[in-house]
């Protein structure tokens, strides 16, 4: 066993060794080790590069807040995980870790030159040296500056893990599973509430964890902890999250914690998820969070070997690590004292504890001497020694004047600082509450909550242990009272021992180094400096956000856990405020870094964003119809034969449909149904059309308005009885179309008794166009006559198609005698295949949308949303014929009336025919009154829809045009991106059989 | 994620609902000028504060109701049916420092 792993004590399983390497090096640790306790045993502190000047950096602490012990753990080339807190990283069998930042080793790395460099890499370097010339930041400064930075890498293979996600409530969510949040979760149980209790850690217990001679309620913490988490653990309404990170606080006490499930094992199985999402709504919540201890601004404080006291007493204490064998405690507080005690005792040489407060507690120093300690009060660190590990501490004294006095280099091989504790007020401050500033103890406190939350033990500035716990199960019990359960207990605990956490300091300690060039850490992983800040607030940021921003201090994957306040401090200093004044940077999340795994969950792939496919999407797919995507359905898009690029298949499909027949799937078009006695009222009311006289068993083509005049969809509707109506809408605005009709039903029409079904989905719609439509659907329809005379356009019959149920319109989007079949969904690609037998049969084929698109052109048959946008009327959209001018009101009557809609500035939608028929304009090219308009002349419109026409052998486009029926004949310019405008005369924007005699036969 | 009180529904998650505009907006008679009717259609009150809004439980009962709300808090104080009475808007607290010091 190593010099540095102590012969007894801790909670790891001693008989259980581990294997695992650090950059290709083999070790052992024991079961129960973190990744950081196991390199230590070893005596391993160095552990990475810092990120601009790559100083060799050791592990500072022992918990989440560590900036420099990040490293990646691979175990295999898709799951490399980079950025991880070597003291979060439990050690399992085989374990691979290495190193980050650094090349070619972490021993000598070739950066590290610009440690030498550093009075140019100054903060704000970036900003100032990389500003000339313009034109290399994107080429060649960039890239470098990306190359160079970074920490660790991101795996270049698909996360092959699963991440799930789970909703849960809960009467009292505890953050936190230390005295505190140990004892609230107690009481919330005792008083019958349903608990969360979620800690980060993998063991229950907090600081308790790392604390060998207190004692609660007469017993060991040990034995008290366990008996409390068996206590819980046996309840059912305790759900106890270990290895859970609470990392962002939102609305309504809506909390997201992280559980990492499978992280820690050697051999996960493949049935478990890596992470697990937990989205609690809590009825209250308490923050057990506990205080981080903040480093000491000091000259040279960031060698490897420097820490922080507390982490150095949990090694020992929870470990059974010695940190060091040689140590310089260099402290502002109390707590220092008992990690110098309890280091002593189990073997390693305090060589001193030199502590900055000239009067330190009488009591705290005596219980010191007693144990053989030397204590120097008034003691500063002017300097460190030590290359890749420290090997010395400059003491000095600090004179009443601040100067130094007396100078002394004491060996060592590990310095213990402690700068006081911050109280973790992030969940707080995410959770909108307010903060207050104690002056005395110099720490920001959570004051009044933003929703229903209560913080408790150190994260309040409670360092007390009896006193935490006492505040904790109090708080069980009023967050469980609040929830609604009964409540009413109370209890004292008392404890032995605890930790006293007094004291402190903020910003720079005294020193007689040059402060213009001596490096103290304040941000370790961004090596912001003091001077650094000092730079910053010269340069004229007096606020600490932009401070923050200028020299990155506070930026690292800590979020200024452990820097933030020392960073605060030595920038009011400097402008000369209160700390307060200058103000605390916004607290986010995530409260530490978390996968983007976590967040996305189970929606990658296929399931990353919802699509819709029509009942006969596979058959479509199966005839190798690439699909263009409407809204979020997938719709056939044309059905190429072999050799066919897509501008044949559509010349082929479109010839095809005029000459004998085509099948089209339209079931993605929007189906409601409106029932009721008031229907046709209601749909007087919606659409501009009269709908009174309608017959049964007819159809109208509606055209909707919104109540400022413009056209907002269109569909055919079939009357299917007195009460009730099939109405059609476009494929996209189908949602909208049903929310609109309800916001007025519900609203404004409350007189109106009817009920909106969506139906959409309900139907599959099989479209059979073209001159043999009749003779297709002849031998499968039952019931109905579909003769010309008993079936006229426009009409709509219910009967059997195929033995199924169909309602069968007589409409036509192509200018052809059509069939649009409709049949319940699941019976869609039964009746399609047998329509499809008889429209091979008579020589027909399969159409797409882009088919679909030319045909209804050549016939000037709008879309609403492509030739129309939103500012055209009906009139100006070429469908004013529809609009009831009898009714008493409809949406877009009053619109209609205003002054604005008219005069010759309006936009009409019309036909263009390009002087050269073989060019197709671009949708969306400008018009324009000349082929070279002056600059500064406005567009006359634009083009909405443009296509080769095989049929008419020339190209059609459809356009918005000022006062465009009035210039019929005239000449436009329609503008090209590839070159200069070029002419097309003003047309009819109905290209193909005027007279409409094609599809009455 | 807010939580949303649905009058006909109880408190449901955010992403149920759909906001729906500033409520209380009558649609004026066909008769109205257009000065009132460009007011309906385009002028909207959007004050820092307590507004009453409309909201549609889009994801469950599909029944627009209104609520009210605080635009920069997010807080909802009221939700009630289309045609109940208005409940009254809550007194604006006033806003404190965010930064209390204590010694």
């Amino acid at each position: 066993m190593s010099r540095f792993r102590t012969e007894a004590g801790g909670r790891v399983k001693r008989d259980k060794v581990l294997s695992f390497t650090f950059d290709g090096v083999a070790y052992q640790g024991l079961t129960g080790d973190t990744l950081a306790s196991a390199l230590l045993a070893n005596g391993v502190h160095l552990v990475g590069r810092s990120f601009k000047y790559h100083r060799p950096r050791g592990i500072v602490t022992a918990g989440p807040e560590d900036q420099n012990a990040l490293i990646t753990l691979r175990r295999d080339a898709a799951r490399e995980t980079p950025n991880l807190r070597a003291t979060q990283v439990e050690l399992y069998q085989g374990l691979e870790a290495e190193s980050q930042n650094r090349w070619p080793s972490l021993k000598f790395d070739v950066n590290a030159i610009n440690g030498l460099a550093s009075s140019l890499f100054v903060s704000g370097f970036y900003y100032k040296t990389f500003m000339w010339p313009r034109s290399f930041w994107k080429n060649v400064y960039e890239p470098r500056i990306r190359a160079a930075a970074g920490l660790g890498k991101a795996p270049a293979k698909a996360d092959p893990d699963r991440y799930t996600s789970r909703y849960v409530h809960c009467d009292v969510l505890v953050i936190g599973a230390g005295p505190a949040g140990l004892t609230a979760a107690l009481a919330a149980k005792e008083a019958g509430a349903t608990v969360i209790l979620a800690d980060e850690g993998a063991e229950f217990g907090g600081s308790l964890l790392g604390d060998a001679v207190t004692t609660i309620e007469g017993k060991s913490t040990d034995a008290w902890m366990s008996d409390v988490v068996m206590n819980l653990a046996m309840s059912d309404k305790v759900r106890m999250l270990a290895r859970t990170t609470a990392f962002g606080y939102f609305a309504d006490n809506f909390v997201a914690l992280v559980e990492r499930v499978t992280d820690h094992l050697a051999a996960p199985s493949d049935a478990l998820p890596r992470e697990r999402l937990w989205q609690v709504r809590a009825k209250q919540v308490i923050l057990a969070t506990g205080a981080l201890e903040r480093p000491l601004v000091f000259p040279e404080n960031d060698r490897p070997g420097i820490m922080m006291a507390e982490a150095g007493r949990s090694f020992l204490n929870r470990y059974g690590v010695k940190v060091g064998l040689r140590a310089v405690v260099f402290t502002a507080t109390d707590s220092a004292y008992r990690a110098a005690i309890d280091l002593k005792q189990a073997g390693v040489d305090i060589q001193l504890i030199a502590d900055l407060r000239a009067r330190p507690p009488a009591d705290v120093v005596d219980e010191a001497l007693a144990c053989g300690l030397t204590v120097r009060a008034a003691s500063t660190l002017c300097g460190t020694q030590g290359g890749l590990r420290v090997s010395a501490a400059e003491v000095g004294e600090v004179n009443g004047d601040l100067t130094i006095g007396r100078k002394e280099v004491v060996d060592c091989d590990v310095v213990l600082m402690s700068g006081g504790w911050t109280p973790n007020i992030n969940l707080h401050s995410q959770s909108r509450g307010r903060l207050i500033y104690n002056e005395t103890t110099q720490n920001f406190l959570p004051g009044a909550p933003g929703y229903d939350n209560v913080s408790i033990g150190a994260c309040k500035g409670t360092y007390d242990l009896s006193a935490t716990m006492n505040e904790g199960y109090a708080a069980g019990e009023a967050a469980a009272r609040a929830s609604g359960r009964k409540g009413g207990m109370k209890k004292g605990f008392s404890s032995l021992g605890g930790l006293a956490m007094g004291g402190g300091h903020l910003g720079v300690v005294p020193h007689d180094r040059d402060p213009g060039r001596v490096k103290a850490f304040v941000d370790f992983q961004h090596d912001v400096t003091a001077k650094d800040i000092k730079l910053a607030t010269r340069e004229g940021f007096q606020s600490i956000e932009h401070v923050k921003r200028f020299t990155t201090t506070g930026m690292a994957t800590d979020q200024g856990k452990t820097s933030n306040m020392n960073a605060l401090a030595i920038a009011a200093k400097a402008i000369g405020k209160a700390i307060p004044e200058v103000g605390l940077t916004t607290f986010r999340l995530p409260y530490t870094p978390t996968t983007f795994g976590n967040f996305a969950g189970t929606a990658r792939g296929d399931l990353f964003d919802p699509i819709r496919k029509t009942p006969m999407h596979d058959w479509a797919a199966a005839q190798g119809a690439p699909f263009e995507n409407v809204a979020l359905w997938k719709r056939a898009w044309y059905f190429p034969k072999a050799g066919e690029d897509m501008h044949a298949a559509v010349n082929r499909e479109c010839k095809t449909v005029r000459t004998t027949v085509g099948m089209f799937d339209a079931s993605t078009l929007g189906k409601i149904e409106v029932v009721g006695p008031d229907a046709a009222e209601f749909m007087n009311r919606m659409y501009v059309n009269p709908w009174t006289k309608l017959e049964i068993g007819r159809c109208r083509y509606g055209i909707m308005c919104r109540d400022d005049g413009f056209v907002y969809d269109d569909g055919v509707v079939g009357r299917m009885a007195a009460d009730r109506f099939h109405v059609t809408t476009t494929t996209g605005g189908a949602p909208r179309v049903m929310n609109l009709m309800e916001d007025y039903l519900q609203t404004e029409f409350t007189d109106l008794k009817v009920f909106l079904t969506s139906t959409t989905e309900q139907w599959a719609v099989i479209a059979v166009q073209g001159p043999k439509a009749r003779e297709v659907l002849a031998p499968l329809v039952e019931g109905i006559d579909i003769g010309k005379d008993a079936m006229p356009h426009m009409s709509v019959r219910e009967g059997r198609i195929c033995g199924v149920p169909t309602r069968l319109f007589r409409i036509s989007f192509t200018g052809e005698l059509g069939f649009e079949v409709n049949v319940p969904a699941d019976y869609g690609q039964g009746v399609l295949d047998a329509i499809w037998r008889e429209v091979r049969e008579a020589g027909g084929c399969a159409y797409g949308t882009e088919a679909m698109h030319v045909l209804r052109a050549e016939k000037g048959y709008i879309i609403v949303g492509q030739d129309t946008d939103g500012t055209l009327t009906p009139d100006e959209a070429g469908v004013g014929w529809a609009v009831g001018k009898a009714k008493a009101d409809f949406l877009g009557k009053r619109g209609l009336m205003r002054p604005d809609l008219t005069g010759p500035s309006r936009k009409q939608l019309i036909g263009l025919l390009t002087v050269d028929p073989k060019r197709v304009p671009d949708e969306g090219a400008q018009l324009v009154a000349s082929a070279a308009p002056a600059k500064g002349s406005h567009a006359l419109g634009h083009v909405t829809s443009a296509y080769w026409s095989e049929n008419l052998g020339r190209s059609i486009a459809m356009a918005q045009l000022e006062n465009g029926r009035a210039r019929l004949g005239e000449t436009v310019y329609i503008t090209s991106l590839t070159g200069a405008a070029f002419p097309a005369v003003v047309a009819d924007p109905i290209f193909y059989d005027k007279a409409g005699a094609r599809i009455d036969v | 994620m807010l939580l949303v009180t649905c009058p006909y529904c109880g408190p449901r998650p955010e992403i149920e609902f759909r906001q729906a505009g500033e409520a209380h907006i009558a649609r004026p008679a066909i008769t109205c000028s257009d000065d009132e009717w460009a007011d309906f259609l385009y002028m909207r009150d959007n004050h820092k504060g307590y507004m009453r809004e409309r909201w549609r439980h889009v994801a469950g009962c599909g029944r627009f109701f209104n609520v009210v709300r605080h635009t920069v808090t997010d807080k909802f104080v009221a939700s009630y049916k289309v045609g109940e009475e208005k409940p009254a808007i809550p007194a604006e607290a006033a806003a404190g420092p965010r930064v209390e010091i204590v010694r």
